[in-house]
């Protein structure tokens, strides 16, 4: 192997760049969650409109402050990831408490518009099949926003002791295309679901 | 593991002199790509051997009329557990066990991208396994209905409903399934970023082996196919616990959606499946044949043209439903599209060995026999696309001699050939070229009985999937001719398991390029140390160890 090696002690001549593996990864992750959506996405819209009893989509009304936090959020994770890539360790942590309370603010609309739905419209996911197809879908987004949160939290956390540093920037930056893509999903499910299918 | 092993380890220190505890330890605790590979490796042949004791039984009960050896009911849950066990617990963790070992081997890496993400997908998908066996002791659940799974490896609805299946063993298989879809993804997800950023200096995508190539495709096609069953399962278990209504078609839910989501999966399926067997033959053919490979760029193209039409043509497998003229000629044409990029795979294993030196080692005529018996496949697979064909013959025995041929008479047959070509490297002793011409030899009798011949009874109509039949059909003599080739076939695969064993202890030492071969993986020793690399390797070509070896006229001069 040595003589091997040293046959080719040719020096390349263009320096030798590959992408990030933890972008790479989670864009692979991205799609193959978004291959999951779809399929719920596509049962959401096959089934629009052929319930045959109980509440139908007219029942629901648009998310629309929940929606600007979710959102908004974007912008905060955004900003904590360049606070951190600048060493502004304090900016990152206040940039990360803002995500993740306005991660929770529409975590928090979704239950509440749940237990309206549930208590005082009578829709569960065994009503009919717009409860089905209406739960599983916003259930799967939101299911999806609890993970971030988890890990924004998990992010919040370290920096409130000080162990969030400057070369955590890409890690932090990984989970924030993430968020990014949770968002986007939103805006997809919101067009689907409160618009579209109303 | 221990940081003694990465500052000593030039060679592992031999088992003997440590305790069974430690190597068991070492084993169930390792992140080594290698190991990992070789755990998916052997999870599948332990797999491979159970569901094809399922095949025999299933060949036993039909090869006489009115036979009874078998009741109705095991028979039912013998052809889903043979089904979904070869698919998900041989296929898929044969192929990314050669995929672990293999591709940072060829790309002059330490290791995957995300080794713990790799154990974690492994044992994720290992247990699902298990979970799927476990159903035979445990699937009768509160209302004694049932044990293994007997849905059918499509598990078509309303079948699977609460109604139809009570008891746990459906959701035995959903979750097993389910859980082998994690794995998958996570072992895609890491192909994909070791491929993509973790290629030694000098290895550009124009220079990856194809192998790399075609494993990068599998895994970009195992998000958008595997990811889609996973829905489904989730949608299956919202129904069969929350009450949910996706597959129910009593509230309205459709049964057909259940099949389109699940093609939508199957069919690029076979495709995730069948680029692992066209990757081993881009290795094998050419180094047998003494030629680089013919057509490189168009080889590459092919592969990612059949990965990107494969996810039109799912419907195929529905054209008796009743979709519609405009649905059937869709996908008659897409699918028969498909064979576009197939044939220029075959014409270019066609001219790299035309003109070569063609050496008949095991490997190579497993190749060949791939060659010939996957054309074929193609064939009948051209003809069950032609949507009138497919209405005459869909859900016969016709149906499942095409997709054995496929799965059988192309991918186990390149997987044996891979077996016989990589064995030297993993183990660091060749495999038997006695035993392996029987192993062949027997296998292509086996195989060309049971299934050429599996044919006939469908085109008289014998319909899949039924336990038993009446003796006056026509169908006997054909039943009894293929139920005879299962053993030629059970008795070489015993013949190679013995292989695998006899030559770990006493096959000849193979060095660490046996066969003369052009890739990174035979530069370092056989079996590889944990590291790998003792220095991280530079290319200049598709043929590094070509240019190593005949520094006067190296690849990179002609490419």
């Amino acid at each position: 192997m040595t003589t091997a090696a040293a046959a080719v002690t040719h020096t390349p001549a263009e320096e030798w760049k590959q992408p990030s593996r933890g972008l790479v990864g989670m864009a692979c992750l991205i799609v193959a969650e978004s291959a999951i959506f779809i399929i719920f996405v596509v049962a959401y819209i096959f089934y629009t409109g052929k319930s045959l009893s109980g509440p139908t989509p007219k029942i629901l009304e648009l998310p629309i402050f929940s929606s600007i936090c979710l959102l908004s959020s974007s912008i905060t994770v955004h900003f904590a990831v360049h606070a951190l890539q600048h060493s502004k360790l304090k900016a990152t942590v206040a940039w990360l408490a803002g995500t993740v309370l306005l991660g929770s603010i529409f975590l928090g609309a979704t239950a509440q518009e749940w237990y309206n739905l549930i208590y005082h419209e009578g829709l569960t996911i065994r009503t009919n099949l717009f409860g089905t197809t209406f739960y599983s879908l916003v259930g799967l987004h939101a299911s999806h926003v609890i993970a971030g949160l988890i890990m924004l939290g998990l992010a919040l956390v370290f920096g409130l002791f000080g162990k969030l540093h400057q070369h955590h920037a890409e890690r932090l930056e990984v989970v924030s295309i993430y968020w990014h893509f949770v968002d986007a999903v939103w805006i997809v499910v919101f067009t689907v679901v409160y618009v579209l299918g109303r | 593991m221990s940081t003694s092993t990465r500052v000593t380890g030039h060679i592992e220190s031999p088992a003997a002199h440590r305790g069974a505890l430690a190597v068991l330890t070492e084993w169930l605790t390792t992140v080594d790509h290698k190991k990992i590979g070789l755990m998916y490796i052997g999870s599948a042949l332990v797999f491979l051997l159970v569901a094809g004791f399922e095949a025999l039984l299933i060949r036993l009960q039909l090869m006489l009329p009115n036979a009874h050896y078998i009741e109705p009911e095991t028979f039912n849950r013998l052809f889903t557990m043979h089904g979904t066990t070869m698919v998900f617990f041989v296929g898929m963790p044969v192929l990314f066990g050669f995929g672990n070992y293999l591709v940072p081997l060829m790309i002059g890496a330490r290791d995957m991208a995300f080794p713990r993400l790799n154990a974690f997908s492994f044992w994720v998908s290992f247990f699902g396994g298990l979970l799927l066996y476990f159903s035979y002791f445990a699937g009768s659940g509160l209302y004694g209905a049932g044990t293994a799974p007997d849905v059918g490896w499509f598990a078509y609805a309303p079948l699977t409903s609460r109604v139809f299946s009570p008891g746990h063993s459906t959701d035995y298989w959903t979750l097993s399934i389910f859980l082998s879809g994690i794995g998958s993804i996570g072992t895609a997800l890491n192909i994909v970023a070791t491929t993509l950023c973790m290629r030694c200096p000098g290895m550009k995508l124009t220079r990856m082996p194809l192998l790399v190539w075609l494993y990068l495709v599998v895994s970009g096609l195992v998000f958008v196919t595997i990811s889609p069953l996973t829905a489904a399962q989730i949608m299956l278990c919202l129904d069969r616990y929350l009450g949910a209504h996706f597959f129910d078609t009593q509230a309205g839910g459709s049964a057909v959606l259940w099949m389109h989501f699940f093609w939508i999966f199957g069919h690029p399926e076979v495709y995730v499946l069948v680029l692992p067997a066209f990757a081993f033959a881009n290795e094998i053919i050419p180094v047998f044949s003494r030629k680089a490979i013919f057509g490189y760029p168009a080889m590459v193209a092919a592969s990612v043209g059949i990965g990107f039409i494969s996810l039109s043509v799912w419907a195929h497998h529905m054209f008796t439903v009743g979709l519609g003229p405009g649905p059937n000629a869709f996908f008659t044409f897409a699918t028969m599209v498909i064979a576009v990029p197939t044939g220029i795979k075959i014409f270019n294993w066609l001219a790299t060995l035309w003109g070569g030196n063609i050496h008949f080692t095991t490997p190579m005529i497993f190749s060949l026999g791939f060659l010939f018996q996957f054309l074929i496949a193609g064939l009948t697979g051209v003809m069950l696309a032609a949507a009138p064909f497919d209405w005459q013959l869909g859900n016969s025995y016709f149906v499942v001699a095409h997709f054995h041929y496929v799965l059988v008479g192309g991918i186990l047959f390149m997987i044996f050939a891979a077996f016989y070509y990589w064995y030297p490297k993993m183990t660091g002793r060749m495999l038997s070229e006695r035993l392996g011409k029987w192993h062949f030899w027997l296998f292509v009798i086996g195989f060309h009985l049971t299934f050429d011949f599996m044919h006939i009874p469908g085109l008289l109509g014998m319909p899949r999937r039924i336990y038993t039949y009446e003796a006056d059909r026509g169908w006997e003599i054909w039943n009894l001719i293929v139920s005879s080739g299962a053993i030629f076939q059970a008795v070489a695969t015993l013949l190679f398991a013995w292989n695998l064993i006899r030559s770990y202890f006493k096959g000849e030492i193979a060095g660490p390029d046996p066969w003369d071969a052009w890739t990174l993986e035979w530069t370092t020793s056989s079996p590889p140390p944990s590291y790998n690399f003792a220095v991280t390797p530079t290319v200049e070509s598709r043929r590094p160890l070509w240019d190593r070896k005949h520094p006067e006229e190296p690849d990179a001069l002609f490419e």
